[in-house]
């Protein structure tokens, strides 16, 4: 489904975020990239549709091979791509209804975007898929006059409602408690499920990764170092994602050196802040 | 042991107070010289004030026959007018320069000139500008239009597209990653985010119109300054007077429409 | 089952209302105010034509003429910083009067907000028309009609800062047995002062701009140059006269910035 190859991004101050990362999310499998701020989390995935633009490698979504497409047709592959932001990026003065339906935008024209006339059909869905993730009775509130969790939700509306064949998702948990983030993570991987679309979630608690994932995938210093399934993810690996160490598989030693606790590593970390605008 | 008498001094901005001092004397010689240069003769100073005391005898109080009191509502009505239309024009213009001037949205050449272009419009005086416009297109109040709009634009231009760089630039991302057109993409994700100043700073620069508009017509670009002007020329106070009177009464209705629509919508 | 077509809309109905009311009473302003002016139907290509054809004439601006423009110039910067002045030192009485808290009764309370409301209404050009009869034609008629001009501004903004004083910290200072001036100079002007400083100096800049025009009524400075130019189809004098005056008033406002970001 999505096969990125050696992706690269190195920034004008130099800073290399991404020093070729090559992965894949198959079939409607859900997988959580892990890693320390600064590892280039955010930066793949704002990669992956080009709101940030690689410096080089190759990024192919159902045999389209997005780093070639022009503008107008990235536009039309960023319908099918559905993004979720750490911050959620609602458009604040918005209401809700108008938040969710501008996941259809890539649909209609700039004279109905204007006037706000979605097809009946998009409105329609979109009652349903506020109905699915709880906020059946809020949609002309503004979006301002939400809670962390309920702005989440809204964001994971937007994408939905545009019908797409992945559903990027960028650290949804960091600004939310550890209840709303259970919620939340369940209910993105319901509607993944439901909808067999699969899931590229960022994202730093490791315990979420482990619960919610298929398949993880570590990156450390814009290079990917571990890959494989939760049960995988051991100490060793955890720290080569952490911090970088060299250790091999197998530690015979392993006298209580400091903190080797799987909910140590990824305390609270600030969002990283590798994505450039 | 006796310590030395301890002062105090006030405490200065200025790196000492030597450089304080130096500082007010340069601006008092750069006063001095100023008076002089401006011909500051005491004698003429209580002159003036002199002759100005007997001038507000001349002005008061203030008449005009039923003729001239015509033609000051139907040239009021015209300066009026001018600022309604220019005002319009003046803030439709300004929305393209403003998405051109804004850092976060504008390509830099593109940026570098729509600015270029907003400091000249707020560097020249209103009547400088009456003046050419009228040079250009002839006296009436076409040239007042073309004044009024070139200046709203330098105003509301820079302001917009401050509050342009200021939004949220994530929401626009978020917009964008739907797949949304450029145009949807100002449209939905950065025109919501600005609207809120727009109504306010609107009906605060058509305050500000209306005020120009009582005067570019001293050289000759429409409305009632040039009736003010004739009426000087003729040393016909009284009626300068009401001139006068008509113009901060419509001043001041306009001020106090802005005021109650700013409260209303800020 | 067939459920009905759920509907949405963006505004509910009254407001939909209210802002189609809104566009149309604009249009209709604007196109009766444009009918009042009998303008009379103007070619679009007409006016922009006009304007490229004044500005080409314009090119290249008259480099040689500029000794000739330093004297007014510098005149110009002189009206307008005595003006000015002048202002800050008036507006001082007019913003106690101005302000609830400082004025002794009601009708110096009007009276300062009748001084600052004829001050502020009236334009700097017309009022350099008032005082070039009182004073005669010069400078010195300019340099008053903006003293008289930004005395309504700083007395004005300056009365409401006057209002939001701590009242505790003038009590304090009273309590001591000051003098009402001791009172001014140590209670309130100590707590307006970064505010008034950062008014005079934004006043002062807006000052240059007017002072520039100021000529053209016989009030001194560069205008009567300008004025002189313009009237004699000398398009290339008047860009190089424009070009200095743009250059002024970029200096002062870039001079205005750094001053007030000290004074904090």
């Amino acid at each position: 489904m999505l096969h990125v190859t050696n992706l690269q991004k190195t920034y004008h101050s130099g800073d290399e975020a991404l020093r070729g990362v090559t992965t894949s999310v198959e079939g409607s499998e859900t997988v959580a990239m892990i890693g320390p701020s600064g590892a280039g989390k955010s930066t793949f995935i704002r990669c992956v549709n080009r709101l940030t633009e690689p410096s080089g490698g190759e990024i192919e979504l159902d045999d389209t091979e997005l780093t070639a497409l022009g503008d107008d047709d990235l536009r039309a592959a960023r319908r099918d791509i559905g993004m979720i932001f750490q911050e959620y990026n609602l458009i604040e003065r918005l209401t809700v209804m108008e938040n969710v339906l501008s996941g259809r935008l890539g649909y209609v024209s700039a004279w109905q975007a204007f006037r706000r006339s979605f097809p009946p059909a998009d409105i329609k869905r979109a009652y349903e898929i506020l109905e699915q993730v709880g906020l059946g009775e809020m949609a002309d509130k503004r979006v301002d006059e939400l809670s962390g969790g309920q702005r989440q939700r809204v964001g994971i509306a937007r994408a939905v409602i545009q019908e797409p064949k992945i559903l990027l998702v960028d650290e949804p948990t960091s600004s939310l408690d550890p209840e709303t983030s259970n919620t939340v993570m369940k209910l993105l991987t319901n509607i993944a499920a439901d909808r067999s679309i699969p899931v590229l979630i960022n994202i730093h608690e490791v315990n979420l990764a482990l619960e919610y994932a298929d398949r993880i995938v570590g990156v450390h210093d814009g290079e990917l170092v571990f890959e494989g399934t939760p049960n995988d993810l051991d100490e060793p690996a955890l720290d080569r994602v952490y911090r970088g160490t060299d250790i091999p598989d197998t530690t015979t030693d392993g006298e209580g050196s400091t903190e080797t606790d799987d909910q140590e590593a990824p305390l609270t970390t600030t969002g990283s802040t590798a994505g450039g605008v | 042991m006796a310590t030395g008498e301890r002062t105090w001094q006030r405490p200065t901005i200025f790196r000492t107070r030597r450089v304080k001092w130096a500082v007010y004397a340069g601006f008092l010689a750069f006063f001095v010289w100023s008076a002089v240069g401006i011909g500051f003769d005491p004698r003429r100073v209580l002159q003036g004030i002199g002759n100005t005391a007997v001038l507000i005898g001349d002005f008061l109080p203030p008449d005009a026959t039923a003729r001239e009191l015509n033609r000051i509502i139907a040239k009021m009505l015209e300066s009026v007018a001018m600022a309604m239309v220019a005002t319009v024009t003046g803030i439709a213009v300004s929305i393209p320069v403003a998405f051109m001037a804004a850092e976060n949205i504008s390509p830099k050449p593109l940026y570098a000139l729509n600015r270029g272009f907003i400091s000249i419009s707020r560097a020249l005086n209103a009547i400088i500008v009456a003046i050419l416009a009228v040079k250009a297109v002839g006296f009436g109040p076409l040239a007042g239009i073309i004044t009024i709009t070139f200046k709203t634009v330098g105003f509301f231009s820079k302001l917009l597209a401050e509050d342009i760089e200021d939004i949220d630039m994530g929401a626009v991302d978020a917009v964008r990653a739907t797949g949304s057109s450029p145009i949807q993409t100002l449209l939905y994700g950065v025109v919501p985010q600005i609207i809120p100043r727009f109504a306010g700073l609107s009906v605060y620069r058509w305050d500000i119109n209306i005020r120009t508009s009582t005067v570019i017509g001293i050289v000759g670009a429409g409305g009632i300054g040039s009736v003010l002007l004739t009426a000087f020329n003729r040393y016909d106070y009284q009626y300068v007077s009401a001139i006068l009177l008509s113009i901060i009464v419509v001043v001041l209705f306009a001020e106090g429409v802005s005021a109650v629509v700013r409260r209303r919508y800020q | 089952m067939s459920a009905e077509q759920p509907s949405w809309q963006r505004f509910d109905r009254r407001r939909r209302i209210g802002r189609f009311l809104a566009v149309l009473a604009v249009a209709v302003v604007v196109v009766a105010s444009w009918q009042f002016m009998d303008i009379g139907v103007v070619d679009p290509d007409t006016v922009p034509r006009e304007i490229a054809d004044l500005l080409t004439r314009m090119y290249p601006p008259d480099v040689a003429y500029t000794p000739q423009i330093i004297g007014p110039l510098i005149e110009t910067i002189h009206i307008a910083a005595l003006g000015t002045v002048g202002a800050l030192v008036l507006s001082i009485p007019v913003a106690l009067l101005a302000a609830e808290n400082t004025t002794p009764n009601a009708a110096t309370f009007w009276l300062g907000k009748l001084i600052v409301t004829v001050s502020r209404s009236v334009n700097t050009i017309i009022w350099a028309l008032i005082f070039v009869v009182a004073f005669g034609s010069g400078p010195l008629a300019g340099a008053v009609a903006i003293a008289f001009r930004s005395v309504g501004f700083l007395g004005k903004l300056l009365g409401e800062e006057i209002e939001e004083i701590d009242f505790g910290q003038l009590e304090a200072v009273r309590a001591t047995g000051a003098s009402s001036l001791q009172l001014l100079l140590y209670g309130i002007l100590p707590q307006v002062k970064p505010a008034l400083i950062g008014l005079v100096i934004y006043r002062w800049d807006i000052n240059i701009r007017d002072s520039t025009v100021l000529g053209f009524v016989g009030a001194g400075g560069i205008g009567v140059q300008l004025f002189q130019s313009v009237n004699a189809f000398a398009w290339q004098s008047t860009a190089m006269i424009l070009l200095i005056i743009l250059g002024v008033v970029v200096v002062t406002e870039g001079l205005s910035a750094y001053t007030r970001g000290l004074v904090r």
